[in-house]
Protein backbone atom coordinates (compact mmCIF):
# COMPACT_ATOMS: atom_id res chain seq x y z
CA UNK A 1 0.00 0.00 0.00
CA UNK A 2 1.02 3.30 -0.45
CA UNK A 3 1.60 6.06 2.43
CA UNK A 4 -1.91 7.79 1.34
CA UNK A 5 -3.90 4.91 1.67
CA UNK A 6 -2.77 3.55 4.79
CA UNK A 7 -3.06 7.23 6.39
CA UNK A 8 -6.30 6.87 4.65
CA UNK A 9 -6.94 3.67 6.50
CA UNK A 10 -6.23 5.46 10.06
CA UNK A 11 -8.31 8.20 9.37
CA UNK A 12 -10.89 6.25 8.63
CA UNK A 13 -10.74 4.22 11.41
CA UNK A 14 -11.02 6.67 13.76
CA UNK A 15 -13.92 8.29 11.57
CA UNK A 16 -15.48 5.26 11.44
CA UNK A 17 -15.36 4.47 15.25
CA UNK A 18 -16.50 8.00 16.01
CA UNK A 19 -19.69 7.36 13.92
CA UNK A 20 -20.47 5.03 16.00
CA UNK A 21 -19.80 5.80 19.12
CA UNK A 22 -20.58 9.48 19.07
CA UNK A 23 -18.05 10.62 21.43
CA UNK A 24 -15.88 13.27 20.58
CA UNK A 25 -17.93 15.26 18.23
CA UNK A 26 -21.25 15.05 20.13
CA UNK A 27 -19.73 16.19 23.89
CA UNK A 28 -17.24 18.64 22.55
CA UNK A 29 -19.92 20.29 20.98
CA UNK A 30 -21.88 20.63 23.79
CA UNK A 31 -19.17 21.65 25.55
CA UNK A 32 -18.85 24.79 22.68
CA UNK A 33 -22.25 25.84 22.81
CA UNK A 34 -21.76 25.43 26.76
CA UNK A 35 -18.57 27.93 26.75
CA UNK A 36 -20.33 30.55 24.38
CA UNK A 37 -23.19 30.63 26.68
CA UNK A 38 -20.51 31.43 29.54
CA UNK A 39 -18.92 34.20 27.78
CA UNK A 40 -22.67 35.80 27.19
CA UNK A 41 -22.94 35.78 30.49
CA UNK A 42 -19.59 37.26 30.95
CA UNK A 43 -19.99 40.06 28.49
CA UNK A 44 -23.34 40.77 28.48
CA UNK A 45 -25.03 43.81 26.94
CA UNK A 46 -22.32 45.92 28.49
CA UNK A 47 -19.96 45.42 25.20
CA UNK A 48 -20.14 45.65 21.63
CA UNK A 49 -20.37 41.92 20.26
CA UNK A 50 -18.56 42.75 17.21
CA UNK A 51 -14.99 43.64 20.09
CA UNK A 52 -15.45 40.48 21.83
CA UNK A 53 -16.73 38.08 19.29
CA UNK A 54 -13.14 37.16 17.63
CA UNK A 55 -11.88 36.43 21.07
CA UNK A 56 -14.59 34.39 22.33
CA UNK A 57 -14.68 32.17 18.91
CA UNK A 58 -10.72 31.78 19.58
CA UNK A 59 -11.04 30.92 23.20
CA UNK A 60 -13.71 28.39 22.20
CA UNK A 61 -12.49 26.35 19.73
CA UNK A 62 -8.92 26.46 21.48
CA UNK A 63 -11.02 25.15 24.67
CA UNK A 64 -12.71 22.19 21.80
CA UNK A 65 -9.41 21.29 20.62
CA UNK A 66 -7.85 20.57 23.64
CA UNK A 67 -10.90 18.28 24.63
CA UNK A 68 -11.16 16.46 21.36
CA UNK A 69 -7.27 16.39 20.92
CA UNK A 70 -6.87 14.67 24.59
CA UNK A 71 -9.68 11.78 23.21
CA UNK A 72 -7.54 11.13 19.98
CA UNK A 73 -4.93 8.90 22.16
CA UNK A 74 -6.53 8.26 25.43
CA UNK A 75 -9.59 6.33 23.40
CA UNK A 76 -6.25 4.25 21.83
CA UNK A 77 -4.68 3.60 24.99
CA UNK A 78 -8.14 1.77 26.08
CA UNK A 79 -7.76 -2.43 24.91
CA UNK A 80 -4.55 -2.12 23.97
CA UNK A 81 -5.15 -0.15 20.30
CA UNK A 82 -2.29 1.32 20.19
CA UNK A 83 -0.01 -1.11 20.65
CA UNK A 84 -2.14 -2.79 17.75
CA UNK A 85 -1.57 0.49 16.00
CA UNK A 86 2.01 0.43 16.55
CA UNK A 87 2.89 -3.22 15.46
CA UNK A 88 0.80 -2.81 12.24
CA UNK A 89 2.56 -2.39 9.37
CA UNK A 90 1.78 1.17 9.33
CA UNK A 91 5.15 2.98 9.93
CA UNK A 92 5.10 5.84 12.87
CA UNK A 93 5.05 8.81 10.45
CA UNK A 94 1.50 7.13 8.86
CA UNK A 95 0.22 6.89 12.31
CA UNK A 96 0.72 10.84 12.78
CA UNK A 97 -0.69 11.81 9.60
CA UNK A 98 -3.73 9.29 10.02
CA UNK A 99 -4.27 10.67 13.57
CA UNK A 100 -3.94 14.33 12.72
CA UNK A 101 -6.30 14.09 9.42
CA UNK A 102 -9.06 12.39 11.65
CA UNK A 103 -8.57 15.26 14.56
CA UNK A 104 -8.75 17.35 11.75
CA UNK A 105 -12.04 16.54 10.22
CA UNK A 106 -13.03 15.85 13.91
CA UNK A 107 -12.38 19.93 15.01
CA UNK A 108 -13.84 20.83 11.61
CA UNK A 109 -17.09 19.35 11.66
CA UNK A 110 -17.31 21.09 15.14
CA UNK A 111 -16.40 24.40 14.10
CA UNK A 112 -18.47 23.80 10.78
CA UNK A 113 -21.79 23.11 13.34
CA UNK A 114 -20.53 25.70 16.01
CA UNK A 115 -19.61 28.80 13.78
CA UNK A 116 -23.90 28.92 12.38
CA UNK A 117 -24.64 28.98 15.74
CA UNK A 118 -22.49 32.01 16.96
CA UNK A 119 -23.73 33.33 14.30
CA UNK A 120 -27.35 32.76 15.42
CA UNK A 121 -26.58 33.66 19.07
CA UNK A 122 -24.60 36.85 18.39
CA UNK A 123 -26.17 37.91 14.88
CA UNK A 124 -22.71 38.08 13.39
CA UNK A 125 -21.82 37.40 10.22
CA UNK A 126 -19.28 34.84 10.54
CA UNK A 127 -20.30 32.66 7.11
CA UNK A 128 -18.16 34.40 4.91
CA UNK A 129 -14.92 32.87 2.67
CA UNK A 130 -12.72 34.56 4.79
CA UNK A 131 -13.32 33.25 8.32
CA UNK A 132 -13.80 30.04 6.80
CA UNK A 133 -10.12 30.28 5.11
CA UNK A 134 -8.82 31.47 8.85
CA UNK A 135 -10.94 28.46 10.56
CA UNK A 136 -8.94 26.03 8.70
CA UNK A 137 -5.48 27.97 8.95
CA UNK A 138 -5.87 27.92 12.24
CA UNK A 139 -7.33 24.67 12.97
CA UNK A 140 -4.46 22.75 10.87
CA UNK A 141 -1.95 24.44 13.25
CA UNK A 142 -3.95 23.02 16.09
CA UNK A 143 -3.63 19.58 14.81
CA UNK A 144 -0.34 19.56 13.83
CA UNK A 145 1.32 20.45 17.10
CA UNK A 146 -1.91 18.72 19.13
CA UNK A 147 -1.66 15.99 17.50
CA UNK A 148 2.61 15.30 18.71
CA UNK A 149 1.57 16.31 22.35
CA UNK A 150 -1.22 14.42 22.77
CA UNK A 151 0.63 11.55 21.90
CA UNK A 152 3.17 12.49 24.60
CA UNK A 153 0.11 13.76 27.21
CA UNK A 154 -1.49 10.15 26.84
CA UNK A 155 1.89 8.23 27.98
CA UNK A 156 2.62 10.35 30.84
CA UNK A 157 1.79 10.02 34.42
CA UNK A 158 -0.96 13.20 34.46
CA UNK A 159 -2.38 12.27 31.29
CA UNK A 160 -5.07 14.87 30.29
CA UNK A 161 -3.66 17.62 32.49
CA UNK A 162 -0.16 17.86 30.40
CA UNK A 163 -1.81 18.70 26.87
CA UNK A 164 -3.18 21.94 28.06
CA UNK A 165 0.29 22.98 29.51
CA UNK A 166 2.04 22.22 26.69
CA UNK A 167 -0.53 22.68 23.90
CA UNK A 168 -1.99 26.71 24.80
CA UNK A 169 1.91 28.39 25.20
CA UNK A 170 2.70 27.01 21.98
CA UNK A 171 -0.26 27.86 19.79
CA UNK A 172 0.17 31.31 21.08
CA UNK A 173 0.89 32.62 17.38
CA UNK A 174 -2.30 30.45 16.34
CA UNK A 175 -4.43 32.53 18.83
CA UNK A 176 -2.91 35.90 17.76
CA UNK A 177 -3.29 35.40 14.04
CA UNK A 178 -6.70 33.64 14.38
CA UNK A 179 -8.39 36.26 16.97
CA UNK A 180 -6.68 39.34 14.76
CA UNK A 181 -7.49 38.09 11.35
CA UNK A 182 -11.11 37.02 12.66
CA UNK A 183 -11.46 40.95 13.74
CA UNK A 184 -10.66 41.94 10.66
CA UNK A 185 -12.48 39.86 8.42
CA UNK A 186 -15.33 40.47 11.10
CA UNK A 187 -15.29 44.24 10.68
CA UNK A 188 -15.43 43.74 6.56
CA UNK A 189 -12.20 44.27 5.84
CA UNK A 190 -10.62 42.73 2.39
CA UNK A 191 -7.96 39.91 1.71
CA UNK A 192 -5.39 42.51 1.67
CA UNK A 193 -5.67 43.89 5.12
CA UNK A 194 -4.82 39.98 6.55
CA UNK A 195 -1.96 38.80 4.39
CA UNK A 196 0.28 39.35 7.49
CA UNK A 197 -1.72 37.31 9.68
CA UNK A 198 -3.09 34.92 7.41
CA UNK A 199 0.77 34.52 6.57
CA UNK A 200 1.76 33.71 10.19
CA UNK A 201 -0.75 31.22 10.25
CA UNK A 202 0.18 29.53 7.45
CA UNK A 203 4.29 29.66 8.43
CA UNK A 204 2.59 27.82 12.11
CA UNK A 205 1.16 25.14 9.78
CA UNK A 206 4.25 24.52 7.25
CA UNK A 207 6.30 24.62 10.51
CA UNK A 208 4.99 22.22 12.81
CA UNK A 209 3.39 19.94 10.39
CA UNK A 210 7.30 19.60 9.42
CA UNK A 211 8.61 19.22 12.74
CA UNK A 212 6.02 16.99 14.66
CA UNK A 213 6.47 14.83 11.39
CA UNK A 214 10.15 14.26 12.07
CA UNK A 215 9.73 14.03 15.80
CA UNK A 216 6.35 11.80 16.26
CA UNK A 217 8.46 8.84 16.25
CA UNK A 218 10.22 9.44 19.04
CA UNK A 219 7.20 10.13 21.14
CA UNK A 220 5.23 6.69 20.55
CA UNK A 221 8.33 4.77 20.64
CA UNK A 222 7.83 2.10 23.58
CA UNK B 1 38.81 22.32 38.78
CA UNK B 2 36.20 23.49 35.87
CA UNK B 3 33.58 24.38 38.69
CA UNK B 4 36.35 26.48 40.98
CA UNK B 5 37.91 28.35 37.90
CA UNK B 6 33.65 29.51 36.99
CA UNK B 7 33.09 29.83 40.46
CA UNK B 8 36.10 32.46 41.20
CA UNK B 9 35.39 34.11 37.65
CA UNK B 10 31.76 34.56 38.32
CA UNK B 11 32.75 36.28 41.69
CA UNK B 12 35.26 38.95 40.30
CA UNK B 13 33.22 39.32 37.11
CA UNK B 14 29.63 40.00 39.84
CA UNK B 15 31.62 42.62 42.03
CA UNK B 16 33.24 44.40 38.89
CA UNK B 17 29.95 44.43 36.83
CA UNK B 18 28.32 46.05 40.46
CA UNK B 19 30.95 47.94 41.16
CA UNK B 20 30.76 49.66 37.45
CA UNK B 21 27.05 49.76 37.21
CA UNK B 22 26.81 51.79 41.21
CA UNK B 23 30.32 53.98 40.67
CA UNK B 24 31.03 54.27 37.28
CA UNK B 25 28.44 54.00 34.73
CA UNK B 26 26.99 57.52 34.72
CA UNK B 27 23.48 57.78 35.27
CA UNK B 28 20.92 57.72 32.14
CA UNK B 29 19.70 61.04 31.52
CA UNK B 30 16.22 60.59 30.43
CA UNK B 31 14.94 57.81 33.14
CA UNK B 32 17.29 58.47 36.00
CA UNK B 33 19.28 56.15 38.76
CA UNK B 34 16.43 53.04 38.05
CA UNK B 35 17.89 52.42 34.39
CA UNK B 36 21.24 51.00 35.70
CA UNK B 37 18.97 47.55 36.32
CA UNK B 38 18.90 47.39 32.55
CA UNK B 39 22.74 46.34 33.03
CA UNK B 40 21.59 43.17 34.55
CA UNK B 41 18.47 42.79 32.86
CA UNK B 42 19.93 42.63 29.34
CA UNK B 43 22.29 39.51 30.41
CA UNK B 44 20.07 38.24 31.72
CA UNK B 45 17.63 37.74 29.02
CA UNK B 46 20.89 36.78 26.23
CA UNK B 47 21.95 34.36 28.79
CA UNK B 48 18.41 32.62 28.64
CA UNK B 49 17.81 32.56 25.23
CA UNK B 50 21.62 31.03 25.15
CA UNK B 51 20.26 28.65 27.93
CA UNK B 52 16.85 27.76 25.73
CA UNK B 53 19.56 27.56 22.50
CA UNK B 54 21.62 24.77 25.02
CA UNK B 55 18.47 22.90 25.46
CA UNK B 56 17.37 22.51 21.73
CA UNK B 57 21.27 21.62 20.66
CA UNK B 58 21.26 18.93 23.22
CA UNK B 59 17.62 17.63 22.55
CA UNK B 60 18.48 17.26 19.02
CA UNK B 61 21.71 15.56 20.30
CA UNK B 62 19.94 13.16 22.44
CA UNK B 63 17.56 12.17 20.06
CA UNK B 64 20.27 11.20 18.07
CA UNK B 65 22.84 9.99 19.77
CA UNK B 66 20.77 8.47 22.71
CA UNK B 67 23.20 8.99 24.98
CA UNK B 68 22.32 10.26 29.20
CA UNK B 69 24.77 12.75 29.08
CA UNK B 70 23.29 14.75 26.55
CA UNK B 71 19.84 14.51 27.85
CA UNK B 72 21.77 15.52 31.86
CA UNK B 73 23.35 18.79 29.89
CA UNK B 74 19.37 19.58 28.41
CA UNK B 75 17.68 19.36 31.53
CA UNK B 76 20.49 21.43 33.23
CA UNK B 77 20.61 24.15 30.70
CA UNK B 78 16.44 24.34 31.05
CA UNK B 79 16.86 24.96 34.30
CA UNK B 80 18.91 27.55 34.65
CA UNK B 81 17.36 29.04 31.44
CA UNK B 82 14.02 28.78 33.78
CA UNK B 83 15.87 30.56 36.50
CA UNK B 84 16.90 33.79 34.53
CA UNK B 85 13.99 33.75 32.54
CA UNK B 86 12.09 34.51 35.97
CA UNK B 87 14.49 36.92 37.12
CA UNK B 88 14.59 39.07 34.14
CA UNK B 89 11.06 39.15 34.04
CA UNK B 90 10.87 40.37 37.71
CA UNK B 91 14.04 42.61 37.05
CA UNK B 92 11.84 44.06 34.03
CA UNK B 93 9.10 44.80 35.33
CA UNK B 94 11.16 46.23 38.14
CA UNK B 95 12.55 48.50 35.79
CA UNK B 96 9.23 48.88 34.04
CA UNK B 97 7.13 50.33 37.33
CA UNK B 98 8.80 54.01 37.83
CA UNK B 99 9.49 54.46 34.24
CA UNK B 100 5.98 53.21 32.39
CA UNK B 101 3.89 53.39 35.52
CA UNK B 102 2.82 49.73 34.91
CA UNK B 103 4.50 46.46 35.99
CA UNK B 104 3.66 44.69 33.06
CA UNK B 105 2.95 45.97 29.79
CA UNK B 106 2.07 44.08 26.77
CA UNK B 107 5.85 44.64 24.63
CA UNK B 108 6.41 41.89 22.31
CA UNK B 109 10.14 41.02 24.10
CA UNK B 110 7.80 40.96 27.58
CA UNK B 111 5.20 38.79 26.40
CA UNK B 112 7.72 36.52 23.76
CA UNK B 113 9.84 36.21 27.56
CA UNK B 114 6.50 35.03 29.13
CA UNK B 115 5.53 32.49 26.37
CA UNK B 116 8.96 31.40 26.35
CA UNK B 117 8.54 30.76 30.37
CA UNK B 118 5.26 29.45 29.98
CA UNK B 119 7.19 26.60 27.57
CA UNK B 120 9.81 25.17 29.28
CA UNK B 121 7.72 25.50 32.75
CA UNK B 122 6.55 23.13 30.87
CA UNK B 123 9.14 21.39 29.50
CA UNK B 124 10.39 20.70 33.02
CA UNK B 125 6.68 18.80 34.23
CA UNK B 126 6.72 16.95 31.37
CA UNK B 127 9.82 15.24 32.60
CA UNK B 128 8.35 15.43 36.24
CA UNK B 129 5.25 13.37 34.94
CA UNK B 130 7.08 11.04 32.45
CA UNK B 131 6.29 7.05 33.83
CA UNK B 132 10.13 6.39 33.50
CA UNK B 133 13.58 8.72 33.08
CA UNK B 134 14.03 7.40 29.60
CA UNK B 135 10.78 8.26 28.64
CA UNK B 136 10.82 11.43 30.36
CA UNK B 137 13.88 12.18 28.18
CA UNK B 138 12.32 11.64 25.08
CA UNK B 139 9.63 13.32 25.41
CA UNK B 140 11.30 16.26 26.99
CA UNK B 141 13.51 16.43 24.11
CA UNK B 142 10.71 16.91 21.73
CA UNK B 143 9.48 19.60 23.75
CA UNK B 144 12.45 21.15 23.95
CA UNK B 145 12.99 21.15 20.20
CA UNK B 146 9.38 22.22 18.89
CA UNK B 147 9.63 24.73 21.96
CA UNK B 148 12.63 26.46 20.81
CA UNK B 149 11.36 26.39 16.61
CA UNK B 150 8.39 27.91 17.89
CA UNK B 151 9.98 31.02 19.67
CA UNK B 152 10.61 32.85 16.15
CA UNK B 153 6.86 32.47 15.25
CA UNK B 154 5.49 33.60 18.52
CA UNK B 155 7.88 36.65 18.45
CA UNK B 156 6.78 37.36 14.92
CA UNK B 157 3.25 37.17 15.43
CA UNK B 158 3.19 39.42 19.21
CA UNK B 159 5.27 42.36 17.31
CA UNK B 160 3.01 42.23 14.32
CA UNK B 161 -0.10 42.13 17.10
CA UNK B 162 1.71 45.02 18.79
CA UNK B 163 2.41 47.63 16.26
CA UNK B 164 -1.43 47.66 15.10
CA UNK B 165 -1.67 49.40 18.71
CA UNK B 166 0.32 52.07 20.64
CA UNK B 167 3.65 50.59 21.77
CA UNK B 168 5.95 51.86 24.49
CA UNK B 169 8.82 53.62 23.92
CA UNK B 170 12.13 51.69 25.21
CA UNK B 171 15.35 53.62 24.91
CA UNK B 172 15.31 56.90 23.58
CA UNK B 173 18.81 58.06 23.80
CA UNK B 174 20.89 54.74 23.24
CA UNK B 175 24.31 53.63 24.80
CA UNK B 176 25.46 57.25 24.66
CA UNK B 177 28.52 57.00 26.99
CA UNK B 178 31.66 54.25 26.39
CA UNK B 179 31.23 53.65 30.00
CA UNK B 180 27.30 52.33 29.71
CA UNK B 181 28.66 50.43 27.10
CA UNK B 182 31.60 48.70 29.19
CA UNK B 183 29.25 48.03 32.34
CA UNK B 184 26.79 45.99 29.83
CA UNK B 185 29.44 43.85 28.10
CA UNK B 186 31.38 42.66 31.28
CA UNK B 187 27.65 42.38 32.84
CA UNK B 188 27.16 39.78 29.84
CA UNK B 189 30.24 38.19 30.50
CA UNK B 190 29.31 38.17 34.55
CA UNK B 191 26.24 36.50 33.71
CA UNK B 192 27.53 33.58 30.79
CA UNK B 193 30.20 32.61 33.27
CA UNK B 194 27.43 32.44 36.21
CA UNK B 195 25.36 30.29 33.75
CA UNK B 196 28.63 28.28 32.61
CA UNK B 197 28.60 27.71 36.65
CA UNK B 198 25.38 27.05 37.15
CA UNK B 199 25.16 24.61 33.98
CA UNK B 200 28.30 23.05 35.46
CA UNK B 201 27.03 22.50 38.86
CA UNK B 202 23.31 20.77 37.87
CA UNK B 203 25.36 18.72 35.15
CA UNK B 204 27.60 17.11 38.06
CA UNK B 205 25.22 17.34 40.26
CA UNK B 206 22.81 15.16 38.17
CA UNK B 207 25.73 12.95 37.15
CA UNK B 208 25.95 11.75 40.75
CA UNK B 209 22.50 11.31 41.17
CA UNK B 210 22.27 9.05 38.45
CA UNK B 211 25.76 7.06 39.25
CA UNK B 212 24.10 7.08 42.82
CA UNK B 213 20.73 5.38 41.02
CA UNK B 214 23.07 2.57 39.20
CA UNK B 215 24.71 1.73 42.41
CA UNK B 216 21.50 1.27 44.33
CA UNK B 217 19.98 -1.16 41.41
CA UNK B 218 23.81 -2.94 41.47
CA UNK B 219 23.64 -3.05 45.48
CA UNK B 220 19.32 -4.54 45.21
CA UNK B 221 20.75 -7.32 42.27
CA UNK B 222 23.37 -8.60 44.34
Amino acid sequence: MTFWRKVFAITWKDVLSEFRAREIITSVLVFTILVIIIFNFAFGERVEMVAVAPGMLWVTFTFAGVLSLNRSFILEKEDGCFEGLLVSPASRDVIYTGKMLASLVFLLVIEAIALPVFAFLFNLTVLTPEITAITLLATIGFVACGTLFSALATNTKARELVLPILFLPVVVPVIIGAVNASELALSGKSWGDMTGWLGILAAFDVVFLTVAYLVFDYVIEE
Amino acid sequence: MLSRILLALSLVLLVTSLALIFFVVPTERTMGVVQRIFYWHVPLAWNSFLAFFVVFIASVAYLWKRTKNWDILASASAEVGVVFTTLFLISGSIWAKPIWGVWWTWEPRLTTALVLWLIYIAYLLVRAYASSSERGARFAAVVGIVGFLDVPIVFLSITLWRTQHPSAVIFTGGLADPRMILTLVVSIFTFTALYALLLVQRVAFKKGEEDLRRLKRLAESE
